[in-house]
C-alpha cells in the first residue's frame, strides 16, 4: 500500500506531538513547575531553544507538558462522542423512520444549535472551570457529528444485499449493527474522529484561553498564549510558539484525516 | 414557497421551546439552589432566602419557567444580580458590538472566499490551486484568537496602524468604530474565509462536470463564462450551507475574539458573569447565542429553497 504524501507528513507530525507528550513524563529540558525569576523571558536561542516565560519556566519544556492537556482533553473528548454518537446513530439508522429515529435527529438538531463554546460557558457557570468540564463540553459537541456521520453510512449499508441476507437469516437489528454494520462504518468513524481529534485541540486552547477549561497551574497551550498576551510587546516569542505548536498539531491531523479518507472506501466516501 | 417557510416556522418553535428547557435546567435544576451559589459559600441562610424571594425561586418550577420565557418574549430578561440594571439594557448595549463584528466579519470572509475559491476551480490541478490548497490547509489549522494575536503585535505594536484594542462606541461616529472592529474581524474572518473557499472550489469542481455545463461548453460559453453564468449559482447551495454554520463559529469566535481586543462585547459580559456568578445574565446570554444560531439555520433553509427550487417539497 502506497501512502498519500499529505497522509506521510500528517502522520510524522502526529507522530511527533504524541512522543513529545509521552516523553514529557520522562524528560523536559527544564523543569516546569519551579520558578526561576532570573532566568524570565529569555529570548529563543543558548540553553532555552524557545526562550522563557514570565516566571523563568523553559517554553519548550512547557509545550512538552503542555501537549498533554491538550491531546488528552481531544482524546478522551473525541471517545466520549463516540461512545454517545455511534450507538445512536446506528439506533437511528436501524429503526430508520421510526419515532425512535425521528427523536435522535431532532436531538441532534438541537445540540447543534448550541457551539461547544456556549456549551462551556454553561456548564462553567454552574460548575465552575475544569479540564473535565472543557472535556464534558467537547465530547457533547462532538456526540451529533458521529451520530449524524454512523447513522449516514449505516443508512446505505442497511440496504444492501448482505445486510438483508442476514435479516432473512434471522438476526435482529442490533445484532446486524453491532456485527455487520459497525464494522463496516470503521473507517470512517476513525476518519472523522481525526478530524473531530483536530478541532478538539482548537477547542480546548480556546476554552484554556479564556479560562474555560484548564485551571490555574496545569500549563496548556491556551494557557500560556493566554498569559503570553499582557506581555506580547516585551516578549513576542512567548506568544508565537505555542500558537505555532497548535497550528503544526491541527495541521498534521487534518492532513492525516484526509490522507486516511482518500485510502479509504470511495463507495464510503460518498455517504459522508 | 409559503408551506414550506411555514413549516420550517413551526420547527423553528419548537426548536427555540427545546433549546430554552435545556437551559433552564442546566441553569436552575442541575446544581440545586441558585441564589446559594450566587452568593457565595459564606452567604447568612436569610441573605440567600431574600435573594431566593427576589428572583422568584420560591415558585415551582413550571411557573418559573413560564414566567421567564414569557418575560424574555416581552423583552424582560430579569434583573442582572450584580451590575443591579435590567439584563436586557446589558444585553442590548453589548449586541452593539457583537452583532456589527459578527457581520463585518461574515462580509470580509465571503469577499475573500468567494474569489480564491473560484480562481482555485477555473485553474484546477495547476500552481493556483495547488497554492490556495495550501494555504487553506494552513488557515483552518489556525486558532483565530492566536492570529488576532500576530495581528495585534504586527499591525498594532509594530506598525502602529490600529490600536491593540479598545472600542470608541457608537456616538464616536462610525470610522473609528470600523477601524476598532478591524482587527478583529480580519481574525475571525481569515480561518473562516479558509473554509468557505475549500468548500466552494469542490462545490465549483463537482458542478462542473455536469451534463449541462458539457452543453453550455458545447453551446459556445468559455470556461469562465460557464463556470460564472452556471457553475456559480448551482455550486452555492453548500456555501450557502457552511456560511450558515459559520455564523454560529463567528458568535462563537466573537465571544473569544472580544477578549483579545477587549471589546465591550457579549462576551467580555459573558466571562464577567461567569465569574462574578450572575447566572441571570450568563442564562440571558446563552439562550441569545442559540436563538441566534436557530435563526441563522432557519434562514439558510428558507435561502436554499429561493436558490434551489427542489429542496421546497422536503418541508
Amino acid at each position: 500500500m502506497r501512502w498519500p504524501p499529505a497522509l506521510a507528513v500528517g502522520a510524522a507530525l502526529t507522530a511527533v506531538f504524541l512522543g513529545a507528550a509521552a516523553l514529557s513524563f520522562l524528560w523536559t529540558p527544564f523543569p516546569t513547575d519551579g520558578m526561576d525569576i532570573a532566568a524570565r523571558l529569555r529570548p529563543p536561542g543558548g540553553a532555552n531553544l524557545l526562550g522563557t516565560d514570565h516566571f523563568g519556566r523553559d517554553t519548550l519544556s512547557m509545550l512538552m507538558v503542555g501537549a498533554r492537556t491538550s491531546l488528552a482533553v481531544a482524546v478522551i473528548a473525541v471517545g466520549f462522542g463516540m461512545a454517545a454518537g455511534v450507538p445512536l446513530g446506528l439506533l437511528a439508522a436501524a429503526t430508520r423512520g421510526s419515532l425512535v429515529d425521528e427523536v435522535v435527529m431532532r436531538g441532534n438538531d438541537l445540540v447543534f444549535a448550541f457551539p461547544a463554546l456556549v456549551i462551556a460557558i454553561l456548564i462553567t457557570a454552574v460548575f465552575g472551570p475544569s479540564a473535565f468540564n472543557a472535556i464534558l463540553a467537547i465530547g457533547i459537541f462532538n456526540t451529533p457529528v458521529f451520530a449524524r456521520v454512523s447513522r449516514g453510512a449505516a443508512l446505505a449499508l442497511w440496504t444492501l444485499d448482505y445486510v438483508r441476507a442476514a435479516q432473512v437469516a434471522g438476526k435482529g437489528r442490533a445484532r446486524i449493527s453491532l456485527e455487520h454494520i459497525l464494522p463496516n462504518i470503521a473507517n470512517l468513524l476513525i476518519v472523522q474522529g481525526t478530524i473531530q481529534f483536530s478541532l478538539g485541540i482548537l477547542a480546548e486552547a480556546a476554552l484554556s484561553y479564556v479560562g474555560l477549561g484548564a485551571p490555574q497551574g496545569t500549563p496548556s497551550w491556551g494557557r500560556m498564549l493566554a498569559e503570553a498576551q499582557t506581555m506580547i510587546a516585551l516578549a513576542p516569542h512567548t506568544a508565537v510558539f505555542p500558537g505555532l505548536t497548535i497550528v503544526l498539531a491541527v495541521l498534521g491531523l487534518n492532513l492525516m484525516g484526509d490522507g486516511l479518507r482518500d485510502l479509504t472506501d470511495p463507495r464510503l466516501r460518498r455517504a459522508r | 414557497m409559503l408551506r414550506f417557510a411555514l413549516s420550517r416556522l413551526v420547527s423553528l418553535g419548537l426548536s427555540l421551546v427545546a433549546a430554552s428547557l435545556v437551559i433552564f435546567a442546566v441553569v436552575e435544576v442541575v446544581p440545586g439552589d441558585p441564589a446559594a451559589f450566587m452568593l457565595g459559600m459564606n452567604a447568612a441562610p436569610d441573605t440567600v432566602a431574600a435573594l431566593r424571594r427576589e428572583l422568584g425561586l420560591d415558585a415551582a418550577l413550571p411557573v418559573r419557567y413560564l414566567g421567564w420565557v414569557t418575560g424574555m418574549l416581552a423583552g424582560d430578561f430579569g434583573i442582572s444580580y450584580t451590575y443591579r440594571v435590567p439584563v436586557a439594557e446589558l444585553v442590548a448595549a453589548r449586541l452593539g458590538v457583537s452583532l456589527p463584528l459578527a457581520v463585518y466579519a461574515l462580509l470580509l470572509s465571503t469577499a475573500i472566499a468567494m474569489p480564491v475559491g473560484l480562481l482555485a476551480a477555473a485553474r484546477r490541478g495547476r500552481a493556483a490551486d495547488w497554492g490556495v490548497m495550501a494555504g487553506t490547509q494552513l488557515g483552518i489549522a489556525v486558532p483565530n484568537f492566536w492570529f488576532a494575536m500576530l495581528l495585534v503585535l504586527v499591525f498594532a505594536i509594530e506598525l502602529r496602524w490600529f490600536a491593540a484594542g479598545g472600542f470608541p462606541g457608537w456616538e464616536a461616529g462610525l470610522w473609528p468604530n470600523l477601524k476598532a472592529l478591524t482587527l478583529p474581524a480580519v481574525a475571525l474572518a481569515l480561518p473562516q474565509a479558509a473554509i468557505l473557499a475549500r468548500v466552494l472550489r469542490s462545490a465549483l469542481i463537482e458542478t462542473m462536470d455536469q451534463d449541462y455545463i458539457r452543453t453550455a461548453r458545447a453551446k459556445g460559453l468559455s470556461g469562465r463564462q460557464a463556470l460564472l453564468a452556471h457553475a456559480l449559482r448551482n455550486a452555492m447551495i453548500p456555501v450557502l450551507t457552511i456560511l450558515g454554520l459559520q455564523f454560529s463559529f463567528l458568535i462563537a469566535g466573537g465571544i473569544i475574539i472580544e477578549n483579545v481586543f477587549f471589546l465591550p462585547g457579549l462576551g467580555r459580559l459573558v466571562f464577567q458573569a461567569i465569574t462574578q456568578r450572575d447566572l441571570i445574565v450568563v442564562e440571558s446570554v446563552v439562550m441569545l447565542l442559540v436563538f441566534a444560531v436557530i435563526l441563522v439555520t432557519f434562514l439558510t433553509d428558507l435561502a436554499y429553497a429561493a436558490v434551489d427550487p427542489r429542496l421546497r417539497r422536503r418541508g
